[in-house]
């Protein structure tokens, strides 16, 4: 294959990558953009996706786009249940605190890892594709179910887009971000705009697992990498700023899966994670925020 | 008497559009008691913010005397000895009384305890030093914020509306207690509490929109037309 | 005050008087256990030390124990270093780390803060996997046998000396701190950084120092983990071994001296005795966490002082 049609390749597999990207690093920064917590959990909202998704489809049966579509809707709602759960016993209770919140939320890491490992056991496993068609090109053939992925990410985003910008619950929960106390005093009940926030973040983490679980396979340990990639884009991007964090994920996608290609992955995470930290440091409004 | 302490030259800070500090210069002389007036939203705490370097300028330059202090960071002014004591009261409220006073003396001021104990005597919370701070009444914790900027032995003690929230009685006992201060330290005092004002000051700077309106003795500021109409006319400064 | 003080003094000497008889008498398996409590108890004092008493939440110091791990057990893998100065390395090699953190990390405050030490020592532990060849990476290294850790004495009692020796002085410099200048100030940052600030303290130092101090205990105890049990390995540098010092001192109580021992001991049996009923110990740290955060923050003997023994340092 000469160098033009290997550079689409490369484009098209990190394509697939920016968009699930995007979708978890979304989930993260609304949590974190509302309500001020920085969710360690996020990884394992997206691990637990997985794992419901490939129960789903084992138990439903017949043809493979049926279990698909169930699981589609049944995992991440099965996983916003077990956010708001946390919200309410944990979260609330801690008044979102943002220190207690992240020792809180790295409890929870270990106890959805243990539950995913206690009930679905070490094994990694797949699940199968709805549909198996390959779109052929002139030099290659390339996976329908990818582009789908792409496409299916790209409408789930704009949907939240425009919920958030065109919809009565986005501007309650616009209103809720710029001051929790002034909210209140509006007769806006914040518990439940953040126990709702805290379900979709964690809703969409699990869709975006859902559609990567038939290109990976499902395993109790899957959830670190998602959150470490989550928590760089939404730095990158600016804390809170989802403008911003779609940006990163596309740039991060495409270049973590482009560097990737060129040298070591290993070498690629490492200058990744450092400049992330150095973001942080001397960029704390983002690479792509404006200056606070 | 007449030698300049402190010195600041055309300073500068905007939030935004706010101009809350606009271009002020100002003389603090060495020995002299030294009112900040003005209406709410001046830039009375905005600027003595500037000269602690609580908050850092946009222009203009601070000297300390006669030495440029603008780049210092606030730490090191206060090493230097300017002291600020908060408009809202900042002490460490799980601390005792005692060991608030004694992370304000200075390493190089010898015995802890002694140095300690003055300091509250000074401000009349002695017998609290084993209190803890946050369970002081408000009254008391503006005392303490005073006592630990005492404990600092500043050449410069800036002090932030002190007498809010104090008894009267306890406000006879605190104009005594500045006057006591002086000609050792310098005091820097933002206060509306006119009578108060008038009965401290040797002089008196007047703050309004960020910019100085007027500069003088209380006799002086009395009479100064411009005053009246921007301050002392207002019903709400009056109170 | 120089009643309590003595109270202090022989508390603490109290407290280690009792180790070393322990270490003494029990039988080898729970003396090595105690052993290896001793060292974590000494990371765990380091953590303290910036968490407890400075107020530093970092979820990095996997980075610095890492640091001491690999600072002792690559020089003695391949040049043979004896174990003492390797010590001593180790300890210097978290120190060196936790200043080059601390120099970046702390222009940020809180949840920053939390994120960019993350940040690190990840970037450390993905080091140490890149250079796999030389460190093991996952694998890790099997150092040479403890028997020659002291010579003239059995392996079991050379690992006891060491172990208790590391959180002796662990012990004793961390009260020596806290109750010097610095500490007060550290405590004070804690509680209240703008005033501290204005009371002419740079925030930056003193935050700085603890940090570093923090590093250096880290790296002691990285040092000693790898020597006295034999093993190094990148897995030392994951998130996870950032999360036990901290629960450790939840646990004992945040800010005070014996917290980070009483805490390291308590997580110690429980996952042990967890472990003999159920396979599921990551649940019995996830559910300590959450429940330590939800109803006792402040640890044990922070809830003790709380109820009235002001005097726990
Ligand atoms: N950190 C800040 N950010 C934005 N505006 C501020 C800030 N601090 C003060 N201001 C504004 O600057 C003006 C001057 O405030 P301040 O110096 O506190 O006045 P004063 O002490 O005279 O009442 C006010 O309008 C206030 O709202
Ligand atoms: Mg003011």
């Amino acid at each position: 294959m000469s160098f033009g049609p290997f550079l689409l390749l490369a484009v098209m597999e990190s394509l697939v990558t920016a968009a699930t990207l995007a979708l978890t690093a979304v989930g993260l920064s609304l949590v974190f953009g509302t309500m001020r917590v920085v969710n360690v959990a996020h990884g394992e909202f997206f691990m637990l996706g997985a794992v419901l998704a490939w129960f789903v489809t084992v138990s439903v049966g017949g043809p493979e786009w049926v279990g698909f579509v169930a699981a589609l809707a049944l995992a991440p709602l099965g996983v916003a249940a077990v956010a708001t759960l946390a919200d309410r016993v944990v979260l609330k209770r801690l008044n979102y605190e943002p220190e207690a919140t992240i020792v809180a939320t790295i409890g929870l890491l270990y106890i959805l890892q243990q539950a995913a490992l206690t009930f679905y056991g070490p094994e990694a496993r797949p699940v199968e594709p709805p549909f198996n068609f390959r779109i052929q090109f002139p030099w290659f053939g390339y996976s329908g179910y990818k582009l789908f992925v792409i496409f299916a990410a790209v409408a789930v985003l704009l949907a939240v887009w425009w919920g958030l910008t065109r919809s009565k619950a986005g501007l309650i929960m616009r209103a809720t971000q710029v001051d929790r106390d002034t909210a209140r005093a509006f007769g806006i009940n914040v518990d439940r705009v953040y126990a709702g926030v805290f379900a979709l973040g964690a809703a969409l983490a699990a869709i975006a697992a859902v559609l990567i679980v038939p290109i990976q396979q499902a395993h109790y340990l899957m959830g670190g990498e998602p959150l470490l990639l989550a928590f760089i884009t939404v730095i990158v991007g600016g804390l809170g700023s989802l403008r911003g964090t779609v940006i990163a994920a596309l740039v991060i996608g495409l270049s973590d899966g482009l560097i990737a290609f060129f040298y070591s992955p290993t070498l690629a995470k490492i200058l990744a994670t450092l400049l992330v930290a150095l973001v942080l440091v001397f960029r704390p409004q983002g690479l792509f925020g404006a200056k606070a | 008497m007449d030698s300049v302490i402190l010195q600041a030259r055309g300073l500068t800070r905007h939030f935004g559009g706010l101009r809350a500090v606009d271009g002020v210069d100002f003389d603090l002389k060495a020995g002299e008691i030294h009112a900040l007036i003005g209406p709410n939203g001046a830039g009375k705490t905005t600027f003595v913010s500037l000269l602690s370097g609580r908050i850092p300028v946009q222009s203009g330059s601070i000297a300390l005397g006669g030495e440029d202090i603008t780049a210092l960071p606030a730490h090191a002014r206060v090493r230097k000895g300017i002291a600020y004591t908060f408009q809202i009261t900042s002490v460490y409220p799980r601390l005792s009384v005692y060991d608030n006073v004694a992370l304000a003396v200075p390493p190089e001021a010898g015995e802890l305890r002694p140095a300690v104990m003055a300091a509250l005597s000074r401000v009349g919370l002695a017998d609290r030093a084993e209190q803890i701070a946050g369970t002081l009444s408000y009254g008391h914790q503006r005392l303490l914020e005073l006592g630990m900027g005492l404990a600092l032995r500043p050449r410069v003690l800036i002090l932030d509306e002190p007498t809010q929230g104090l008894a009267s009685g306890e406000v006879a006992g605190f104009a005594a207690l500045v006057r006591s201060l002086v000609p050792e330290t310098t005091v820097l005092l933002i206060e509306h509490n006119m009578e108060l004002v008038m009965d401290l000051a040797q002089r008196i700077t007047v703050l309004n929109f960020g910019q100085v309106l007027a500069t003088g003795t209380p006799a002086e500021i009395r009479a100064n037309r411009a005053v009246q109409a921007a301050y002392l006319g207002d019903d709400d400064a009056a109170a | 005050m120089k009643a309590k003080d003595t109270k202090i003094w022989i508390a603490h000497l109290a407290v280690l008087a009792a180790l070393g008889v322990l270490l003494a008498v029990l039988p080898a398996y729970h003396a090595t256990n105690l052993a290896r409590i001793l060292t974590l108890a000494v990371f765990a004092t380091g953590y303290n030390l910036a968490f407890g008493y400075t107020g530093l939440l970092s979820l990095g110091h996997a980075l610095f124990f890492a640091a001491g791990v690999y600072g002792a057990a690559l020089p003695v893998t391949y040049w043979g270093l004896s174990p003492l100065p390797a010590i001593a390395l180790g300890c210097l090699a978290g120190g060196g780390l936790a200043t080059l953190v601390g120099l970046l990390a702390l222009r940020t405050a809180g949840v920053s803060f939390m994120i960019v030490t993350l940040m690190f020592a990840q970037a450390g532990y993905l080091t140490l996997l890149y250079f796999g060849q030389i460190t093991g990476g996952d694998e890790g290294l099997v150092m040479p046998d403890a028997t020659a850790l002291i010579p003239g004495l059995s392996p079991d009692t050379a690992r006891a000396v060491i172990a208790f020796t590391l959180f002796a002085i662990a012990l004793l410099v961390s009260l020596i701190v806290i109750r010097s200048r610095l500490g007060r100030v550290m405590v004070a940052m804690r509680e209240n950084e703008e005033r501290s600030r204005m009371l002419g303290y740079n925030p930056f130092t003193v935050k700085l120092s603890a940090l570093v101090l923090s590093g250096l205990f880290a790296g002691a105890a990285g040092a000693g983990y790898a020597l006295l049990f034999g093993y190094a390995g990148a897995s030392f540098a994951t998130i996870q071994y950032s999360i036990l010092p901290m629960l450790y001192v939840l646990m004992g109580g945040a800010g005070t001296t014996l917290g980070p021992l009483l805490g390291t001991a308590a997580m110690f049996y429980l996952v042990d005795g967890a472990a003999r009923i159920t396979t599921a110990t990551l649940l019995v740290v996830g559910v300590a966490l959450v429940l330590l955060i939800l109803f006792a923050p402040k640890g044990i003997l922070g809830t003790l002082r709380e109820r009235g023994a002001r005097w726990i340092p």
